[in-house]
């Protein structure tokens, strides 16, 4: 990723597509694209990728969460037809932190790893939820329909599995 | 800081990308004025990278790889346009998503008056939602009303109370059905805000129920 924001890099560029562009393509079609149209987009989302590499702040975000991001925005403007509302975080206006963080050399790939086992130790209807609500446009009141479950049901246990991804999280600070 | 947030629910919502544009206005434009919830949907944002990573890869076509290769070389893709600045004094100070709502000023809006209360109807053409911006005179109380749905406030310019709860520039008061309520703007300015319902509200009382005739808001 720094290659590609840095010296502007195609082959690293085409590294990065080789493994993201089937993964939003996948996460395309498990929220009802087409197909076809889940190629397409998918090559959007990247040709933004290139585009915005420099605006990428990895003492932020992992490539695969900046990448999300800019998939599901994409989803919305394109397929949704609606304007995504985002902060810009050059925004005169924008409050920011009292005492921001210090800046630290993070390692990202190490976060993300951490996240991901937290992930694989949700018990299986909590994993479940977690997925449906991040690959169905669905609210969360559509959701306890579909599964046949009380809304409150739905809820706390998006509550719980996020309060047990909570330390994994907070370690992304 | 902003003292009163908006629900857990709503945050996850937005990184999932599941609110409707309405709720996401109001969500990201108090995201712009409360670093902590910032914090949150960042957090939140993180899990759905974690999430894409771990699907199971969909085959792409060689093609399309080619295809965007040689679309690198148009200068043209390179740089993303950047926003024109705006310079009026009220304006200024809204944070952004919101500013770009308001192509023509918060004086160009289509505001209407009830009162001491002048409203202003945006995001029209989402059935099931009402967006307005609200202009409450200083030290004038609403009148008292209920929701049929939930109505989110965000304060962007003075404050109101609304019993105990004393909300200012960041805040999100978030009313539901079974609350009957007469928030009371503070003193010496008036309070804008940005209001989502997601059902018409109702006035409740003896004035108030022969207005719902005539507001349909």
């Amino acid at each position: 990723m720094a290659d590609v924001a840095e010296r502007r890099d195609r082959s690293s560029f085409a590294r990065l597509f080789e493994h993201f562009a089937p993964r939003i393509k996948a996460y395309l079609i498990r929220l009802g694209t087409h197909p076809a149209a889940a190629e397409d987009l998918a090559q959007d989302v990247m040709l933004t990728v290139w585009r915005r590499a420099e605006q990428f702040d990895r003492s932020k975000a992992s490539p695969s969460t900046w990448i999300f991001t800019i998939a599901r925005n994409r989803r919305i403007d394109v397929l949704r037809r609606e304007r995504r509302p985002e902060i810009d975080p050059d925004d005169p206006a924008l409050v920011r932190e009292p005492d921001p963080p210090v800046d630290e050399e993070v390692d990202a790939a190490k976060r993300h790893r951490r996240l991901r086992e937290a992930v694989t130790t949700l018990p299986r209807e909590q994993a479940d939820l977690l997925r449906v609500a991040f690959f169905e446009d669905q609210s969360h009141s559509k959701i306890a329909e579909r599964f046949g479950l009380p809304l409150g049901t739905v809820k706390s246990r998006l509550r719980l599995a996020l309060a047990k991804l909570r330390p994994a999280l907070e370690e992304l600070e | 800081m902003p003292s009163f947030h908006p629900q857990e629910e709503l945050l996850l919502s937005y990184a999932t990308g599941s609110l409707r544009e309405p709720l996401a206005l109001l969500v990201a434009t108090h995201l712009a004025l409360c670093p902590s919830c910032r914090r949150e949907v960042e957090r939140l944002e993180a899990v759905g990278g974690t999430l894409i990573d771990e699907l199971e890869p969909v085959a792409i076509d060689d093609r399309t790889l080619a295809d965007l290769l040689a679309r690198l070389q148009d200068p043209a893709v390179d740089r993303p346009a950047v926003p024109r600045a705006r310079s009026e004094a009220v304006e200024q100070r809204l944070p952004r998503p919101l500013r770009d709502y308001l192509a023509d000023g918060l004086d160009g809006l289509p505001w209407k008056s009830m009162g001491a209360i002048k409203r202003a109807e945006l995001l029209k053409g989402f059935p099931g939602f009402k967006t307005h911006m609200m202009r409450i005179k200083a030290g004038t109380a609403m009148p008292w009303h209920t929701h049929e749905g939930q109505e989110l406030t965000l304060v962007l310019d003075g404050g109101f109370t609304d019993g105990e709860r004393h909300y200012v520039a960041g805040d999100v008061a978030t009313a539901d059905p079974t609350v009957s309520h007469r928030p009371v703007a503070d003193p010496g300015e008036d309070c804008l805000c940005l209001a989502v319902t997601d059902a018409p509200l109702r006035l409740t009382g003896p004035l108030g129920r022969h207005l719902n005739r005539f507001i349909r808001i």
